[in-house]
């Protein structure tokens, strides 16, 4: 029973580098332990709520729904802070200045599988999204390569590869991370071919951008644990709601929608289901942690699992209030390419899964 | 001494507008507060990510909000090589 009460031998005071690391070191393993233990139990909790606690039953539309939310809720939010946690560490090791020297001059074919991968990894918000490719091309990074970026980061993202993991198992989640890394890379050489550099706002070839000096300093452990911390505090605080609402909006599906209903039209029979999936999720915006529990229910229910992936992807990736912030630098004809080339992408990975699942 | 605030006016660079105000009210030394939003003007930093924070035409922080302590610190630690 010494660990309880275990103080490291090295009486440094409380807050050097070395006794917070070693702090760290000791309860991280604890925490860990503990999350797993209560994840394990999540669904015997749900189940035992609903109907010992609540008097409900399962069989109920009603009862149904109820433990549908009480499961996937404490479970997706479990999962999204651990994934966000782990995301959070890793990208304290790239920043979007590491990335651009990393592009910067690259051959379009190499550079655009490099963009794609390093988009999965590099933090990046929308609202930076028009000074990070004004700083990537105007330093030499080539337009192809860097829609290939733009492509993956907001796609292929830790919340929904943690939301897919979570709900349908590892291969759903490498299917999408795959399909969305293959989108990003082949619209990126797709959009360099066509050099469309001249469809750039012309302005932005004409800015001054300045390379700015690397403003990090070289972060220790506590500085990288204190990042995913802060990571956790930033996305899951800002996230919950919309998590908690798709989840809701999934359990009333999975309750009160009838088995094979949407099988009618989000089924693989119906050849425009994919298209039409794309189509929706063009207006709308949600991140990743809104949409998937929703995908879930739909899932159940019979939709096809390339139509509901379509459409997720659709709603990630081809995001209007994104384009709206694009249009700052690029003109409307270049965004309709872009949106062509990664629709088109969707679709057929899209027709694929319900082709071949 | 001058501090600009770079960002084309989303939430986090009203925040970091905010943290530096209380930040310059900690040190107590007199230093104008400036927000840069037009895109070019903040391009020539050389920053990626927004919200960024110049002190005195250095870039000291970008992509990220620090807390008004932490601008503190970065204030003093200009004043004192200045």
């Amino acid at each position: 029973m010494g660990l309880a009460t275990a103080t490291p031998a090295d009486p440094a005071p409380a807050d050097t580098v070395r006794g917070r690391a070693l702090r760290q070191a000791l309860l991280l393993p604890l925490v860990g332990a503990a999350w797993w233990l209560a994840y394990a139990r999540l669904a015997a909790a749900a189940s035992w709520l609903t109907s010992a606690a609540l008097g409900l039953s399962p069989r109920d539309p009603l009862g149904s729904a109820v433990e549908f939310f009480l499961y996937e809720a404490p479970k997706v939010l479990m999962l999204l802070t651990l994934v966000v946690f782990g995301v959070g560490i890793v990208r304290s090791f790239f920043t979007p200045e590491r990335t651009r020297r990393v592009l910067a001059g690259r051959r379009e074919g190499i550079g655009s599988v490099l963009a794609a991968l390093l988009g999965v990894v590099t933090p990046f918000c929308s609202c930076s999204a028009v000074p990070l490719f004004i700083g990537f091309v105007t330093t030499g990074v080539p337009l192809g390569v860097t829609f290939s970026f733009l492509v993956s980061a907001p796609m292929v993202n830790e919340i929904a590869l943690a939301l897919l993991f979570g709900l349908f198992g590892w291969k759903v989640a490498a299917l999408y991370a795959g399909t969305g890394l293959a989108i990003a890379v082949v619209s990126g050489l797709v959009i360099g071919r066509l050099h469309l550099e001249s469809w750039v706002e012309p302005w932005v070839y004409r800015v001054k951008a300045g390379v700015g000096e690397p403003t990090e300093e070289a972060l220790t452990w506590p500085g990288r644990v204190a990042a995913g911390r802060e990571a956790v505090r930033d996305i899951v605080g800002r996230v919950w709601p919309y998590v908690l609402g798709g989840i809701a909006v999934g359990a009333g599906i999975h309750g009160y929608v009838p088995q094979d209903f949407m099988a009618s039209f989000m089924g693989r029979e119906a050849w425009w289901s994919v298209p039409l999936a794309v189509l929706i999720g063009i207006p709308l915006y949600s991140n990743a942690a809104g949409i998937i529990p929703i995908v879930q229910a739909l899932l159940g229910k019979g939709a096809a699992l390339g139509t509901v992936l379509a459409f997720m992807m659709s709603v990630i990736a081809l995001s209007l209030p994104e384009m709206v912030i694009l249009r700052k630098v690029l003109t409307v004809r270049l965004i309709a390419v872009f949106v062509a080339v990664v629709g088109t992408g969707i679709l057929v990975v899209g027709y694929l899964f319900n082709f071949v699942l | 001494m001058e501090i600009k605030v770079l960002g084309p006016g989303c939430a986090n660079c009203k925040r970091l507008y905010a943290e530096t105000e209380k930040a310059v009210a900690q040190v107590g030394q007199p230093a104008t507060i400036t927000k840069v939003e037009a895109i070019e003007a903040i391009m020539a930093y050389g920053i990626l990510r927004t919200p960024g924070l110049v002190i005195d035409e250095k870039v000291v922080a970008s992509g990220r909000i620090p807390g008004a302590s932490e601008i503190a610190t970065m204030i003093t630690t200009a004043l004192a090589k200045a």
